[in-house]
Order: C-alpha cells, then structure tokens, then sequence
C-alpha cells in the first residue's frame, strides 16, 4: 500500500534521512523504532508532505508528490504526539474537521456518509460524551482520542501515527493502542508507526525499520528486525537485559 | 442534543441585521441638525422610488452627508472585523487583526506620501491618496512575504508575524519622517493618520463595496479551511487543507481590503481585534458563523464609535480611530480578563 524508496531528507548541511527503503502491505503494523535523532518523525513529514525529499514514496502504486494534499488525506490518516487547538472548538468540530478532504468546496455543505463516520468515529473512542465539550478542557488522554476519532472520521486506508502515545498514562496508552489495533483489523487498511517505547512496539506491531541516524539498520518481522545485536548496535546497551530488570521488579 | 451548525443561524443573522439597520438609522438621525426616524426613512424611501422630496425636511443632509458616510463606516467596520477574524484564525494568533501584516502600516506610508506629496488623480478628489495606499499596500505584502520566504521556505506563520511587525515599525519611522518635513501639510496628514471618514462619499462607498465583495466572498468561502488551521499548520495539511494556497490567496484578500480600508479611512485601530473576541464569546470560534456575524459586529460597532466621534464634544469632532482605541482597549482589557477567568474555572 505504501512504499517508500531511497527517501533522504537534508535539514541544510546535515542529511536526517539517508537512503531509506521499505514497503508496508495490507494488514500490516509497521514499527519504526530507533534513538532520539534518527529520522522516525522526519520520515513521517516526507510522506505527508511536510519537507522537501529525494527518492520516491508511493501510496497504491502512485507517487505521493503528484497527489493534491486533499487526495491524500483521503488515504492517509496521521495522528500526532501533541495537538495545540487555538480556539474553545467543540470535539465534534474537531472530529468534522476529518471529513474536510472529502467535502471540499464553497457548497459542500452536506457530507450524509461523514455524519455516520463521526458518529462512528466518537462511538470507538468513547467521546459521544464529551462531543459539545471545549477542546480547551479536555485532558491529554482524552485530547488524543478526540484526533484520533477525527483520523477515524477521515476514514484513510493507511494510518501514520508519530509516538501516540507518547505522553499519556499506562490505561490510555493501552486503549489507544488497542482502538488502533481494532481498527487495522478491518481489510483494505495498514498502520505504520513511530515508537519508543519497544515492548508497545513488539506487542502490536507485525514488522519493524529499526533507524540510526537516518540510515536503515535493520528491517523485516518483528523478530528478524528487533535482535539483541541490532538493538545493542542502535542502544548502546543491553536492551533485553534492561527491559528484564525492569520487569522483575513486578515479579 | 443536536450540535451547533457551521452556518449562523437565521434567527441570529436576522437580528444581527435589524441591529445594524437600526443603528444606521440612529446615525442618520443624530447629529448637529437632528431629524426624527421617520423623516429620514420617508427621504430614504423617496429617494429609493425616485420619488418627489418631502417638504421641510433636510433631504440634502440625509442623502449628500449623513448616508453616504454612515454606509462607509458600516463598509469599513465590516472589512476590517472581517480581517481581523480572518487573520485570527490563519495565524492562530487571537492578538492578530489585518494590521500585523504590516500591510495596513504599508498602505499608511503610501497614503502620507500622496498627502504631502499632492499626488493627485484628474477628476477625483482622494484617487491619489486610495492609488498610492493600494499600491504600498501590495508592494508590502510582496516585500512582507519575500522577506519570509527567504527566511522559511514553507512561509511559517512565526516568520510572517515577526517580519510584518519588524515592516510595520520601519514604516512608521518613514512617516513620522515624512511627517517632519510635510510644513503646512502636518494637520492634515495627522488628522488622517488618526483616521476618520468625514466627507467620505459615494465614490469612495463605491470602491469599498467592490472590494468587500470579491475580498470578502474569497475570504468568506475558505471558512472550513480557517477552522482547520485552528488545530495547526501540520495537522491542516493531515486533514487535506493546501496550507500554502490558503495562506497566500487569504494573506492576498486582507491586504488587498485593508489597503482599501486605509486609503478611504485613515488608521482605525482596534476594530479588527476586538470585534472578532466579541463575535466569537457569542457564536463560538466555528468560523462558518465567526466570519458573517464579525463583519455585521463590526459594521454596528464602527457606526457606534462614529456617532461618538460626533456627538460627544459636538461641535468638535473627534478622530473615529481615537474613539476605536479608547473604546477598543477598554473592550479588550475586559474581555481578555473575563476569558481567563473563565479559563481557569
């Protein structure tokens, strides 16, 4: 569905994304894991657009440069790590504001099959409560799932997600996680995804890009990407025998 | 529970409407000669069917002075809420108004140049100020924009902001330059720089009629697209908004409104800030309902400091931009105070 080859991206002198390669297929969760610094994020602006980049990336076999930004809203969703909402919108303004790429125009007022997707879309993230609620009052968890119901509403066949969850507690991390995970479940649809936090990463992903500084170090299954040695290659550190520490102190 | 639209409501469009016309009237009626409503209404409606004038009644100040300036002010009121509205949302900024472009600050400098220059136009009486604000007035944009592509080549709105602000203070310094050296000419230049729409008339009601009509449709019909830069640049683009064209086409629309503005009015501060704060505590921040119910707000808030500016040290007339800024920062200060207060309850 997505597929992305010899992506580099320059910030000036310095290349953040070198040479990059991969594909994401249907029904796929695609990890893009390494350090601080590696690219993951810059990747993500390439595909939608947000920066200037050598290669080619194409969605459904059609080169994403071609494609109006509203064309490609249609296929792809992005969900960011931080949103700041100038005004007191309403959640259900802000979910609406998903539908914007397929009712474009002066008077395209009506959209009947968005008004079933936002309700859908506020019914799957539990904020039906909270539709008339100013975004300004929301708390970050709930902030999170009002943009995700508004990626839902969009209804696009791949989901970008830049560390979702990066911000929020253990419960809303595991809901938001899951709703994604339900949502992928669905046929025609892929999720490519950038984390940190690596056992979130082996726990829903199905294949892994493990970065460093902006070259591909490793990528394929989650078991193929994701070994001691490329993680002590890209960490610096025994990852396994860190995480199993940590974990032991719930034994 | 249904949700709000994203249109205004009839109901509140309508009321909206009866306001400003009552409030035009009321400005038609009041001033040094007073006339009761139902003789201005009865030239009014005269003058409409081309109908014989009523006897004893000062058909000439109705038509020839009071209406034609009191449908300048409500045009002007209109255009510039409209862009400060407009500019709130584009730059997510709720101290925006069409000045932080320095596109105002721009058209300023082109119209001081023409008054102390003379530049005239044959057969009009302001063509050479309204020509030369117009043209600085794009010309700034141009430099403003150039500037900021050059430093940001995705013309981030920070960069546009701090370069119009740096343009808006090197083009006061240019006027208060010109204004040393403009002799005779000082009074005159102050008095406009201090804006006011005295001897305003059709001509001028013309052109700013035209311009609110294009500028306004164009900035009226991307009302979807300001509610999605509400959520920020990056998540707009997410959504499918073309960031760029919308900025530029809305950036082109402001400039080309509040160049008008200025060359017909002078400097009226205030009005494109407060106005939009105003309209959106009542209609919400949606700018399919922000954007219509500012320009009317702000057409009946433009009348009603020009009756002021009339009437308050009658026989003397004050500046309108005085009573906008007097009138506007009270404004300001209360609601910023009351929307912090509400934000922390």
């Amino acid at each position: 569905m997505l597929k992305a080859e010899q992506v580099s991206v320059r910030y000036g002198e310095r290349t953040v994304v070198d040479g990059l390669s991969f594909s994401l297929g249907e029904g796929q969760w695609l990890m893009l894991a390494g350090p601080n610094g590696a690219g993951k994020s810059t990747l993500i602006r390439a595909i939608t657009q947000g920066v200037p980049y050598t290669g080619r990336i194409e969605l459904m076999g059609r080169d994403v440069r071609a494609c109006r930004p509203a064309q490609l809203a249609q296929q792809i969703g992005v969900l960011a790590q931080q949103h700041s909402v100038s005004y007191a919108y309403t959640v259900e303004e802000i979910v609406r504001l998903g539908r914007y790429a397929h009712a474009q125009g002066f008077l395209s007022g009506r959209d009947p099959e968005g008004d079933a997707l936002v309700e859908q879309a506020l019914e799957m993230t539990g904020m039906t409560a909270l539709r008339h609620a100013s975004v300004l009052t929301l708390s970050g968890g709930e902030l999170q799932r009002a943009f995700l119901a508004q990626v839902f509403a969009q209804n696009p066949r791949v989901l970008l997600l830049d560390e979702p969850a990066n911000h929020l507690d253990l419960g809303y991390q595991k809901h938001i996680f899951s709703l994604i995970g339900r949502w992928l479940s669905q046929p025609g649809r892929a999720v490519l995804s950038v984390v940190h936090d690596l056992s979130l990463a082996r726990r829903y992903g199905t294949h892994a890009v493990l970065m460093d500084g902006g070259r591909c170090v490793a990528r394929g299954t989650m078991e193929e990407t994701l070994t001691p040695e490329n993680l002590a290659r890209v960490y610096g550190m025994d990852v396994g025998g860190w995480m199993r520490e940590l974990l032991g102190q719930w034994a | 529970m249904k949700s709000k639209s994203d249109r205004l409501s009839p109901g509140a469009l309508a009321l909206l409407v009866l306001v400003l016309a009552g409030a035009m009237l009321l400005c038609i009626c009041v001033g040094s000669v007073s006339i009761s409503p139902a003789d201005t209404l009865r030239v009014l409606l005269c003058a409409l069917l081309r109908r014989p004038m009523p006897e004893g009644v000062s058909a000439n100040i109705i038509l020839n002075v009071r209406l034609p300036r009191v449908v300048n002010v409500a045009l002007v009121g209109a255009a510039l809420s409209l862009c400060g509205a407009a500019m709130q949302g584009l730059l997510r900024n709720p101290l925006a108004d069409g000045s932080t472009l320095g596109v105002s600050s721009g058209a300023s400098l082109g119209a001081v140049l023409a008054l102390a220059l003379d530049v005239t136009l044959p057969g009009t009486a302001f063509g050479g100020t309204m020509l030369l604000a117009m043209i600085f007035a794009f010309l700034s944009l141009m430099l403003i924009l150039a500037l900021a592509y050059a430093l940001d080549r995705s013309l981030a709105t920070n960069s546009i902001i701090l370069i119009g602000v740096i343009f808006s203070m090197f083009a006061s310094s240019v006027m208060s330059l010109i204004i040393s050296f403009s002799g005779d000419k000082l009074r005159s230049i102050t008095f406009w720089t201090m804006g006011s729409l005295s001897g305003t008339g059709f001509a001028h009601a013309r052109v700013l009629a035209a311009a609110l009509l294009v500028c306004g449709a164009v900035v009226l019909a991307h009302a979807r697209e300001l509610n999605a830069m509400a959520i920020g640049e990056d998540d707009a683009r997410h959504v499918g908004v073309n960031v760029r064209r919308v900025k530029l086409t809305l950036m082109i629309a402001v400039s080309v409104l509040i160049g008008v503005c200025v060359s017909v009015g002078g400097t009226i501060g205030f009005v494109g800030l407060v106005v939009p704060h105003m309209a959106r505590m009542i209609v919400g921040p949606n700018h399919g309902r922000l954007l219509p119910a500012s320009m009317l707000a702000g057409a009946i808030f433009l009348l009603l400091c020009d009756l002021i500016a009339r009437t308050l040290l009658r026989p003397i007339e004050l500046s309108i931009g005085v009573v906008t800024s007097l009138v506007g920062a009270v404004a300001f200060v209360l609601i910023f105070y009351r929307t912090r207060r509400a934000a922390r309850c």
